[in-house]
Parts: structure tokens; C-alpha cells; sequence
């Protein structure tokens, strides 16, 4: 076992860990531990972020953060799966400014709210545009 | 008295080809901050990807960027291969890797020469692109296109390098080494553009690990991460070659890692010409299960960055694609600040945010070549000699 999972594992006990192949593994958590997982990551670990994706499945709205350990060529994305009537999670981007651009991506493409994050503008989308259509939902016609 | 004032740049530049919008706070002559927003360019490749077919998703992602065209489609198909756990043949790889190198140094050229014009130097543009012209010239004789090559497709490449092809790229190679060569010295013993490039702009390594900043952005500011190290793909691994660091994060330093590492392409290049595997270029695929995979691979800028979600049919269910300027252009939040409006122009190009402009040099007319680049330099010379002749009067 690797040690930044065994690591994993210990601080967050209830963590499911899927190693995909040597390089690709990922961690699905609870939404309210994001935070805590993120600032262990980014803070202690110095692992980078490389991107959030977003997804509309069948359970629910899936938030995967894609955390980039460079040392090792690792990803390890973190998922979180969030209600679809009321998707809301809380925001990294004080705890690492490149999250900070993609979750208003998110905010404006997938209607996802990110609690607590300062500047929750339209990054892509045009000023008008409506602020209930969401282009990457899975109902947008 | 407040003598804050804004200073628009864009949407739409008059330098730069693409729209991007960004507000530059001075005060007299020094910028206090900077708002950046873009959206201006946005082409929904994230939302028609859902729609298209594997194979026909190479040539929308290729489309992103007109200069990172092999890197997106290449990232893309590893990400399939990723969730499908296909295996590429070695000659591919190698194929690959030769593909992806020569548009690395066909970018830095590029941002080399755009450089240069952004300072005043036109001279060093004019060069630059002079020579960017031989690896163009290289991807039109292998790929059969001088941008959007469309080499890439899940599981190879769609078409093979000839042994005659060889023999031409390392003679180009050698003219490519030599000019790049001569730029390096050039601009390192120039006291005009160091003074215009030292200091300016400079991105500490504490702020690029907060933005994430990738690539040639993030290995001037002392980060040593490069995908094709850390995570190696392709024939990355089988060929020697360094990663280029520099402590400074200034423009100079930016300038230098792109220069020097023109050298490590050409070197992996060779390498990767030199034991050439025999063999097939593809797999045959039969269908991509449900499941999802990431590729990512280092392009010009930086790490490209694709997420599949396959669905096991024949198109994707959520694709996700993130392009190095994503990451770089934001810290310019930081870098501009500080600084005098002039090196503000630079300091936003210095992350080398995407153009795509190719034009050709030689001009056909009904099928036939009107002017050869001898022609152009002659011209040249004799409205020079106009010039200069009613300047005397």
C-alpha cells in the first residue's frame, strides 16, 4: 500500500479508496469532509490541484477534485457526491486559489453551490444568461 | 485624492488574436491590481463532446487550440485507453512522442518571436518564426497538415513515419539546433532585452503552488514538474532528455526554460528517431467498457488535462478537459501587480496564452508558386532601398 493512502486512511477511516491502475486512484468521502481532505492534501501533503470536474449521474451530482501528487506522477481524485435537488458543498478555493476559478465554472455550467466562496460571478457564461439553465445538467434541452 | 484609474485591455486586443478581457487598476504609472475575465471564446467543447463518437472526438479537441493540437487529442486518447486499459503499440509511442516534441518546439519558437515583437524587437520575431517555418514544414511532410496533424486516435496513430522522412527532420533538426542556438546567446548577452525582461513580472514558487501554475510557467518559478518526467507516457522513459528549472519566476526565466528545453526536444527526438521500433502503429479496439480514465500530457504550455467517463458505448458520458492557460493566465493576478503598465503587456504574454495563426511564406496562384522566399527577402531589400532613398531627398 502506498503511504499517502494508508495516510488517507487513517485520518479519514470512513474513506472507500479504488485503485484503478498503478497511478490513477480514487477516494470517495462525504461532501462535509471536503475541507478537511482538501486542506490535507493541498497544505500538508503539497499535493496540487489540478482541475474539479463535475458530473450529473444517476446517483447524484458528482464532484471529483483531481489532486496531482508530482512527485510520484500520482492523481488521486477525491469524489464527493452531492443531492441533486439542492446540490451545495463548500469551497476550497481559500484553501488553494486554483480551485477558485473552476468552481464558479461549475457554479454557472452545473448549478452547483459553492458555499462560502467570495467572488461567485459568471466566469463563461454571458451576464444574461439565465440563471436556471444549466448546460451540462442532464435535463438541459 | 483617489488617482486610481482602469486601464481596459481587450475584449478584443489589438495585439493578441483572442478575446480576453483584462482590467488593469494603475495608479499613475504603476499597476495596483488586475481583474481578468475571459468567456469571450467559449466554444462548449465540454457539452458537443457528449455527443460525438471516440473516434470522432480527436479532431473536436484538436480544435481547441490551434498550436496544443497534438496535445489535447493525445491526452484525450490516453484518458480512453485509461478506462479501456489498452495497450499501444511501441512504435506509436515513439510516433507520439516525435509528434509532440516537435510541436513543443514549434510553440516556444512561437511565443519566442511573439516576444520578442511585444518589446519592440521585431528582428527576433521576424527569426524566430523564420525557423518555426522548418517544423512546420516537418509536420507537413509526416502528418500531411502543418497544424491540426491528426495523428492521434485511440489506441496509435493513423499514420507512420517513413524511413526518407527521417533523413530530411534530422537535417532540419540540425539548422533548428543551430538557430535556437544562436537565439539563446543573443538574447542572454543583449543588455536591452535583459533589462526589459529581468525582475519584471516575477511569480514566487509559494504563489505558483497556490495557483497551480504548469509548465514552462511554473519550472521558471522553481517547480520541477513535468508530466512527461513524473508521469511517464509514450517513449518518454526510454529516451535521455532533463527537465529545465530556473529559481527566478521573472520573464527572463520563462524565456530561458522555453529556450533551453528547444534543446531537450530536439535531443528526445533524436533518441526517438535513433531505435525507432518496427512494427504496428495501432491496436484494434472492440468496444471501451464503462469506467473512467485520465490522461494528461505536457504540452507546450503546460499539463494538459483530460477526464473520461466512459459509459460503455461509443460515446463518452462526461469528458472533462483542462488546458494549461487555465491555471497560468490567473496568476497573472498576481505577477502584473507592482509593476509599470509596459511590462504589464508582457507579463500576460509570459505564460504564453493560446493564439493560432499560421501563414504561409510561399504563395501559390493557380497551382503555381509566385514568390519563393528569395523573392520576399528581395522585395524586401528594394523597398528597403526606396525607403532609404526618400528619407535622402
Amino acid at each position: 500500500m502506498r503511504e499517502l493512502e494508508r495516510e488517507i486512511r487513517e485520518r479519514f477511516p470512513e474513506v472507500e479508496i479504488f485503485q484503478h491502475s498503478p497511478r490513477r486512484f480514487y477516494i470517495t468521502i462525504g461532501k462535509e469532509k471536503i475541507r478537511e481532505i482538501a486542506q490535507f492534501l493541498f497544505k500538508e501533503r503539497g499535493l496540487r490541484l489540478s482541475i474539479i470536474t463535475g458530473i450529473d449521474s444517476r446517483d447524484g451530482i458528482e464532484i471529483l477534485y483531481h489532486f496531482s501528487e508530482d512527485k510520484t506522477g500520482t492523481y488521486w481524485t477525491v469524489k464527493v457526491f452531492l443531492d441533486k435537488a439542492k446540490p451545495k458543498v463548500d469551497t476550497i478555493s481559500d484553501i488553494t486559489k486554483a480551485a477558485s476559478w473552476i468552481e464558479r465554472e461549475i457554479w454557472e455550467l452545473l448549478g452547483v453551490e459553492f458555499i462560502g466562496h467570495p467572488n461567485l460571478v459568471p466566469l463563461l457564461t454571458a451576464e444574461d444568461w439565465p440563471k436556471d439553465k444549466f448546460p451540462l445538467r442532464r435535463d438541459y434541452e | 485624492m483617489n488617482n486610481r484609474r482602469i486601464i481596459p485591455i481587450g475584449p478584443y486586443h489589438p495585439l493578441q488574436e483572442e478575446p480576453e478581457f483584462f482590467k488593469l487598476i494603475v495608479e499613475g504609472e504603476k499597476v495596483v491590481a488586475l481583474e481578468i475575465n475571459i468567456g469571450y471564446n467559449h466554444r462548449g467543447h465540454e457539452f458537443l463532446s457528449q455527443k460525438m463518437t471516440y473516434e470522432q472526438i480527436p479532431y473536436l479537441v484538436e480544435r481547441i487550440c490551434g498550436i496544443c493540437s497534438n496535445s489535447h487529442p493525445l491526452a484525450f486518447v490516453q484518458a480512453v485507453e485509461d478506462a479501456g486499459k489498452i495497450e499501444v503499440p511501441e512504435r506509436a509511442k515513439y510516433i507520439r512522442t516525435i509528434n509532440h516534441e516537435l510541436e513543443r518546439i514549434h510553440s516556444h519558437l512561437l511565443w519566442l518571436g511573439l516576444a520578442g515583437h511585444f518589446i519592440g524587437y521585431n528582428t527576433v520575431w521576424m527569426w524566430a518564426w523564420k525557423y518555426r517555418e522548418l517544423v512546420l514544414d516537418i509536420f507537413e511532410m509526416i502528418t500531411g497538415n502543418r497544424n491540426h496533424y491528426a495523428m492521434n486516435k485511440v489506441g496509435g496513430v493513423r499514420w507512420d513515419i517513413k524511413d526518407e522522412h527521417i533523413l530530411v527532420m534530422e537535417k532540419s533538426l540540425n539548422e533548428v539546433e543551430k538557430a535556437v542556438g544562436m537565439f539563446t546567446k543573443a538574447i542572454l548577452d543583449d543588455p536591452v532585452i535583459r533589462a526589459r525582461l529581468e525582475g519584471v513580472g516575477v511569480l514566487p514558487k509559494e504563489v505558483a503552488i497556490d495557483y497551480g501554475v504548469v509548465g514552462p510557467t511554473a519550472r521558471a518559478s522553481g517547480l520541477a514538474i513535468d508530466v512527461r518526467k513524473d508521469d511517464p507516457h509514450a517513449a518518454y522513459d526510454r529516451v535521455a532528455w532533463d527537465i529545465v528549472v530556473f529559481e527566478e519566476g521573472d520573464v527572463l526565466a520563462k524565456a530561458k526554460v522555453r529556450l533551453l528545453e528547444c534543446f531537450e526536444s530536439i535531443k528526445i527526438i533524436r533518441g526517438c528517431l535513433k531505435d525507432l521500433p518496427k512494427g504496428e502503429i495501432e491496436t484494434k479496439i472492440d468496444e471501451i467498457p464503462p469506467g473512467e480514465g485520465i490522461g494528461r500530457t505536457e504540452a507546450p504550455r503546460g499539463e494538459v488535462f483530460h477526464y473520461v467517463r466512459t459509459s460503455g458505448g461509443n460515446f463518452p458520458l462526461r469528458h472533462k478537459i483542462r488546458a494549461p492557460s487555465y491555471m497560468n493566465i490567473a496568476s497573472n493576478e498576481y505577477a502584473c501587480v507592482g509593476y509599470s503598465i509596459a511590462d504589464a503587456a508582457l507579463t500576460l504574454a509570459a505564460v504564453d496564452p493560446c493564439y493560432c495563426c499560421t501563414e504561409r511564406l510561399v504563395v501559390f496562384e493557380d497551382g503555381k508558386k509566385r514568390f519563393s522566399y528569395d523573392d520576399i527577402l528581395r522585395m524586401s531589400w528594394e523597398k528597403t532601398e526606396k525607403l532609404k532613398a526618400r528619407m535622402r531627398r
